[in-house]
């Protein structure tokens, strides 16, 4: 099947033979701005089409993109329920170390979904951890109903500030307006991690164009390892107005222009990372922060 | 970490000369490495043998020494300069053996090893502790084991698992090898190897025939971060080196799960070998069934079990991380010198964009295509085979944003005679289309065009060679649109677009399509605005903005490259590393642009080759990455003059300079002429080469200037030359007219070898003008000159060790000329003058000399300086004379002191010589006795003869320096493994023509007590002057010990063979010479050469130090002393 044939199929609109790199330079010196793809020389057309269009930024895309129910993830995108139990079979008989607490029993991991990708939820089972993906308006007692042990908040498109829902479910989750003992350990991720920024107080904002593909150099400021990441955002945490809280800070920033690219909270159990550490495609360096999130986990349920 | 404080002065290791497998792109990041360094405020000190690189100039390291790569030489530069560190990863292997082998004596007590610790370069270049590092790491590898018995192959093969290859080791051309399915064929299959090998030795491999060949150049610190800055594909899968493979980059072909899986293994080995700068990991990879079933019945890609091996893992910057800096854009050398001084990669700031990091990865928005450039215009009757043994002198690189375009451009880049993909040997289509052979050899690109244009499909030829459907398929789209300008009407101008987004040339789109000529595409292409735009190499795709002035054309909307305005001149390269223009022109190309700079004048310089500075992004002012044709650098100049794809009204024409960069820039000189651009060339006139290389004219010019030249004519057939040759008396100099540099140029002895050649050539070229000279065995004298078209400056004269006949490029040369005398000083200085007016030469000329009477050698250490009465028979006569650049400028320059580029381009742009600092006439000689040494790399060329002769076989150069002769040429000798011991058996044959000159030879070797082995007339000849020696048989087939068993079992450790000069005779030396380039141990063709070796040995007025070893000073110590 070629590209074309594939797009077709798909009802995907696509354009080639254009100078992409001339697209590039233009976006690079004027910003991120909208677009159209129209058929022939037609600028009026074009224009029309732009003019009618809502601009991006005040669209909600994650209701678009995010699941209506919530769903138990089965590995490989169906829907369905997998016991507990069955998960530790399984994992037992591929010889692998049961990632269980002492209680006997899979870590739970609720995902909030703002438009996840299937990796992180393969990511979270390859740990042997039991996954359920809620809805983007879940509700904060929804999901203390599934009694996790740990929350994944997703990527997802468009702008965390029109998000003010999701934002007050964190607030819950996390017991920010309280010292953190009813705080779930969360991990947010791209627009996850955006929205816990807002949480916590800070600002995000539109970058000039934004950090997009494989290969964005990251540094967690902890240790001054550099990792190569995946991007795709063009919101960023603005780190001059990060929130005056104790125990918030910055743990990794962008090589390329110092913009915040993970931010912790140990009071109330947070990590987040703006990058893609399920990247797929893209680079693996960064994979263990799942390994740190599953630990982290599992320690706090331990220590309950 | 900020930088280590400590490392204040550091030595870096070169790779020494120029050889297959280690060529320029050493000199390129040896150079960045110091530039490196010294940005740090680290004081430089350098070694390295080769005085043709950028390297051993004093503007780029602060302490040059010009010596032998020995441990014994570094050891004592080492205790002369006291460096507190030392880098030897970006000297090539050459570079790394000696790191290691420093520390294993004992040298580094107080030096550290920057970079890759030598613990872990063990871990990667030890067999065994490579293969338990990468178990222990969870890591598979390929291995060869070397096996010397048939049970010992079984067991290899066992432990391997089959299919296996079996490979012989040392064998004359090849044969014996194969791959064996189980131990049956295994048994069969290793005798015939092991009776091939001329060590009886086969290697027993794992086949991993038809696997992907992909390669990852990876960066990492002290600190442990690691990065990936490129990865390569070849083109040609597993089974060929891939120095010899065509390579693209990125991949194209793997998918993302493949690519970061290998990535990721890339990086856990770098990281595992505690790699400090740059390394590079080689994988065979296969792709999954899914490929295999789309292939159908004959895929390789069917069975189970892992998806790639490992195949080597070189811990230093490499070819390949050239390749790659000049791919990306990304400065490897240069991060890995800053990695070495301890920084990490967030500290070191990425150049290209000037903002951004060193720690990142690149991205790439185009793709870049690699083809070796092998030596096989030169050596006809080499095995032009490609497998594990890399056999290409060089390489060229080309970019655009699609693949086809990008293969199109780089086979363009290849100056192999015009030749683009459409060219086809007519040999194909006689022998019956499917016969074909697609294994691997230097056609093999070209022959699967053919095929697809004769019908077969992507999937067959995918089949038949396990190069990947992707680029067969590419292949087909562009022998697609060959058939669509075949088969259409009338060129549109549409169609005309589609052609060149492809690559097509403006001469394949006029073969093609109605047009003809490709100066009428040209016009249309012109009329139509169908122009290339050339856009810019930044590292990131154009997500940052980049000051690194680095384009490639390609044919789309946007031109990055505005004119650039002001007064500006555009250098053309050299292209290429190949045998007869190698590194020296890039030298000189490098040297131009700077001199251009610093007479305020913006440098552009135009090449193709990646291994090289001048495509350095801060060499020039700007760099075209570009084929050096017809095509591409007028499209060049018609951008900078704001008529290409940007018009602009105040764009200054930029000026041309076609001197510096070999043939290749002076073949451009007569198009540009024909396009009526010759105003634009700096210097000498376009004319000015005519008359020079034109014989008839020259002839006459020189005559009314009485200016001698060898007595000569030419003939266009048989007869004639047979009574033109009967007039000169034999023996003659036979050469096409057309060619220059020794080409095809032949020294003939009798009539019967003359008609041999003409049926030949004529057969080859029918029609064509064959030059027929008379060949005098005298002295050859070479000269380079800048000339400003009144007065001419000559920063000294070099007289070559062998005798006229062997290609100057063959020879040692030693300068100053310490055996001529006064007057033919002077007769050289006066001709050189006459001949720099009588041509109006503006700038650089080269001319041979050759002076007859006063014998053809005149030895040596212990009578230089003879008087003028020894000589009075003496005759100078002109050779060869041209106007450009040569192969001695880097050579000459560095050891006069006389900047030659600087000079020449300073009288290019209109100075006079009289008024600037240097002087005219000849400068006086320096202090100091300077011999270059040629190199070969015969060992990688099976079935190439070795014998020296008028066409030019070695890849490199190296020099020997010091206060005299003796000590000079010692180094020179030791440098390029040309020296004999006081303990060697030689082994001598030597031709009757050449006895006479031999008996001084003899009677050294004989008084000194070497045992001598002779063949049975050589063997009469040195007892008839009263020395022992042992007789061995010339014949193969003897059981007794002959002359190739004397060479294989070690019993000699140097051989002297002499042919008779013509080529026919030459077979059974043959095998004489090949044994001993197999057994790597010295083989003098010339008498002159072995002459000079063993002089040097027993040479009393050596002014070695005490206690024998070699005296070492920086070049400049030498030069100002």
């Amino acid at each position: 099947m070629t590209v074309h044939e594939y797009l077709e199929a798909n009802g995907i609109a696509g354009i080639s033979g254009v100078d992409t790199r001339a697209i590039t330079r233009r976006i690079r010196s004027t910003g991120v701005m909208m677009g159209a793809i129209v058929q022939g020389d037609d600028t009026a057309a074009a224009n029309t089409v732009l003019k009618a269009a809502q601009w991006y930024g005040d669209h909600d895309w994650v209701e678009e993109v995010a699941t209506e129910e919530e769903f138990d993830w089965n590995g490989d995108g169906t829907t369905g329920t997998r016991p507990a139990e069955e998960l530790i079979i399984r994992s037992q008989r591929a010889g692998v170390e049961t990632e269980v607490n002492d209680r006997n029993r899979p870590l739970r991991i609720a995902v909030i979904d703002f438009g996840v990708k299937w990796n992180i939820l393969r990511s979270m089972m390859a740990r042997n951890c039991q996954v359920k993906v809620f809805p983007c308006d879940v509700t904060a007692s929804e999901v203390r109903s599934f009694n996790p042990d740990g929350i994944v908040l997703s990527p997802g498109p468009g702008d965390p500030a029109v998000l003010d829902g999701p934002v007050e479910t964190i607030r819950d989750l996390s017991d920010l307006n309280g010292d953190g003992a009813k705080s779930i350990p969360t991990l947010g991720i791209c627009l996850g991690h955006q929205l816990v920024a807002r949480a916590l107080g800070a600002d995000t904002f539109m970058l000039h164009f934004g950090h997009r593909g494989g290969n964005q150099p990251v540094q967690d400021v902890r240790t001054g390892r550099v990792y190569v990441t995946a991007h795709n955002h063009g919101y960023a945490v603005d780190p001059d107005r990060l929130p005056k809280r104790p125990g918030v800070r910055v743990t990794h920033i962008n090589l390329n222009d110092n913009t915040v690219e993970g931010l912790a909270d140990e009071t109330h159990n947070i990590m987040t990372i703006q990058f893609h550490s399920e990247a797929s495609p893209g680079p693996h360096d960064s994979e263990m922060i799942f390994d740190e999130f599953v630990a982290a986990v599992k320690q706090h349920f331990n220590s309950k | 970490m900020p930088r280590n404080e400590q490392l204040k002065k550091v030595l870096v290791i070169g790779s020494g000369p120029i050889v297959i497998g280690q060529a320029a792109e050493f000199d390129y990041a040896g150079t960045q490495a110091c530039k490196s360094l010294r940005e740090e405020g680290v004081e430089v000190v350098l070694v390295n043998s080769n005085p043709a690189t950028i390297m051993t100039d004093e503007d780029v390291a602060d302490r040059v020494y010009i010596e032998p790569l020995t441990v014994p030489v570094i050891q004592r530069i080492i205790e002369r300069e006291n460096p507190d560190g030392i880098l030897g990863t970006l000297g090539g292997q050459t570079g790394l053996n000696l790191t290691v082998e420093l520390e294993e004596a004992g040298a580094l007590k107080d030096v550290v090893v920057m970079g890759t610790k030598t613990e872990s370069i063990r871990k990667a270049e030890d067999r065994e502790l490579f293969a338990s590092f990468m178990e222990e790491i969870g890591e598979p590898i390929s291995y060869g084991i070397a096996v010397t018995t048939i049970d010992a192959a079984e067991k290899a093969a066992e432990e391997i698992g089959y299919p296996i290859v079996v490979r012989p080791a040392y064998t004359l051309g090849g044969t014996g090898g194969g791959v064996a399915n189980d131990v049956d064929e295994l048994r069969e299959i290793a005798e015939s190897g092991l009776a091939a090998s001329l060590v009886g030795q086969v290697l027993i491999e794992r086949s991993l025939l038809g696997w992907k060949e992909i390669e990852y150049e990876v960066m990492r610190d002290s600190a442990g971060n690691v990065i990936t800055v490129c990865n390569m594909e070849n083109f040609d899968p597993m089974g060929v080196h891939t120095g010899d493979s065509i390579v693209v980059a990125p991949s194209q072909t793997l998918t993302d799960k493949d690519y970061q899986r290998l990535r990721t293994a890339a990086l856990h080995i770098i990281d595992g070998l505690k790699i400090e700068g740059g390394c590079n990991v080689q994988f065979a990879y296969r792709p999954g069934k899914e490929v295999g079933e789309q292939l159908g019945e004959g895929s390789r890609y069917d069975d189970d079990g892992p998806m790639y091996y490992v195949i080597e893992v070189n811990p230093r910057v490499s070819r390949s991380s050239a390749l790659a800096s000049k791919a990306t854009g990304y400065p490897i050398a240069r991060v890995a010198a800053k990695v070495a001084l301890g920084l990490h990669l967030d500290e070191i700031s990425n150049v290209v964009t000037g903002k951004t990091r060193a720690a990142f990865e690149p991205a790439l928005d185009y793709c870049v295509a690699k083809i070796p450039r092998w030596p096989f215009d030169k050596f006809g009757g080499g095995d032009r085979s490609l497998g594990t043994q890399m056999k290409a002198t060089g390489e060229v690189m080309a970019i655009d944003r699609s693949f086809e375009a990008a293969l199109m451009k780089a086979i363009r880049s290849l100056e192999d005679g015009k030749r683009s993909l459409r060219w086809e040997d007519p040999e194909w289509r006689n022998n019956g289309l499917p016969d074909v052979d697609l294994s691997g050899d230097d056609m093999r690109l070209w022959k699967l065009a053919f095929r697809l244009r004769t019908g077969s499909t992507p999937e067959e030829l995918t089949l038949t060679t396990g190069i990947d459907l992707w680029f067969t398929r590419s292949l087909a789209r562009i022998v697609d649109m060959e058939r669509r300008l075949r088969e259409s009407e009338y060129l549109s101008a549409d169609l005309l677009w589609d052609a060149k987004r492809i690559g097509l040339t403006d001469e394949d789109i006029a073969e093609f399509s109605d047009l003809g000529l490709a100066e009428r595409v040209r016009e249309m292409r012109r009329d139509l605005g169908i122009v290339p735009v050339y856009k810019m190499v930044d590292t990131c795709a154009g997500e940052f903005e980049a000051t690194t002035p680095y384009f490639y054309s390609t044919y789309e909307e946007e031109n990055e490259a505005e004119p650039i305005g002001v007064d500006s001149a555009i250098v053309i390269g050299s292209g290429p590393i190949r045998i007869g223009q190698g590194i020296e022109f890039d030298y000189c190309s490098v040297h131009a642009a700077w001199a251009l700079q610093s007479e305020g004048i913006r440098a552009v310089m135009i090449n193709s080759n990646p291994e090289t500075v001048s495509t350095d992004f801060d060499t020039s002012d700007r760099l075209y990455f570009e084929p050096l044709d017809d095509e591409s650098v007028r499209d060049i100049i018609d951008n900078e003059m704001g008529n290409g794809a940007t018009k602009s009204d105040t764009a200054v024409p930029p000026k041309i300079v076609v001197q510096f960069g070999g043939q290749t820039a002076i073949n451009l000189s007569q198009s540009l002429n024909a396009a009526g651009l010759q105003d634009l060339i700096l210097g000498s006139d376009p004319d000015v080469i005519d008359n020079a290389t034109d014989r008839g004219r020259f002839e006459q010019l020189a005559a009314s200037n009485g200016l001698p030249l060898p007595p000569g004519g030419t003939a266009t057939n048989t007869e004639t030359a047979l009574a033109l040759a009967d007039n000169l008396g034999y023996p003659v100099l036979v050469r096409p007219s057309y060619v220059l540099g020794g080409r095809a140029m032949e020294i003939v002895d009798n009539s019967s070898e003359l008609e041999r050649y003409f049926n030949r050539a004529l057969r080859a070229a029918p029609g064509q003008t064959i030059l027929v000279d008379r060949y005098f065995q005298g002295i050859e004298v070479e000269v380079d000159a800048v000339c400003d078209g009144q007065d001419v400056l000559i920063p000294g004269v070099m007289q070559h060790i062998e005798r006229a006949g062997v290609h100057s490029g063959d020879s040692f040369a030693v300068y100053p000329a310490i055996w001529l005398s006064g007057d033919e000083i002077e007769t050289i200085v006066d001709y050189t003058r006459r001949i720099g007016r009588m041509l109006n030469v503006r700038g650089l000329m080269n001319i041979q000399y050759v002076i007859t009477g006063g014998g053809t050698y005149r030895s040596n250490a212990t009578d230089p300086g003879r008087s003028d009465a020894d000589v009075d028979d003496s005759e100078t006569f002109i050779i060869e004379v041209n106007p450009r650049s040569s192969r001695t400028i880097p050579f000459i320059s560095k050891v006069t002191g006389i900047p030659m580029i600087k000079i020449a381009t300073q009288v290019m742009l209109g100075k006079q010589l009289r008024d600037l600092e240097w002087g005219t006439g000849l400068m006086p000689r320096k202090d100091l006795v300077a011999v270059k040494a040629p190199v070969f790399s015969m060992s990688k060329l099976t079935s190439v003869d070795t014998f020296l002769g008028p066409e030019m076989k070695s890849t490199g150069e190296v020099m020997g320096i010091d206060r005299s002769y003796v000590p000079a040429v010692t180094k020179a000798l030791i440098a390029s493994s040309h020296s004999i011991d006081r303990d060697d058996n030689v082994l001598l044959s030597i031709a009757d023509s050449a006895k006479p000159d031999a008996e001084r030879l003899v009677r050294i070797l004989g008084d000194n007590g070497h045992t001598i082995y002779a063949t049975s007339g050589t063997a009469s000849f040195v007892k008839s002057l009263g020395y022992p020696v042992i007789e061995v048989e010339r014949l193969l087939s003897s059981n007794k010990a002959n002359v190739v068993t004397v060479i294989n079992d070690g019993i000699v450790q140097a051989v002297v063979n002499v042919p008779t000069g013509g080529r026919a005779a030459e077979q059974d030396g043959f095998y004489i010479r090949r044994a001993a380039v197999e057994r790597r141990i010295p083989c003098f063709t010339s008498i002159d050469t072995a002459r000079c070796a063993v002089e040097a040995v027993y040479a009393t007025n050596t002014t070695a130090n005490s206690d024998g070893g070699i005296n070492v000073m920086t070049l400049s110590e030498y030069v100002s002393g």
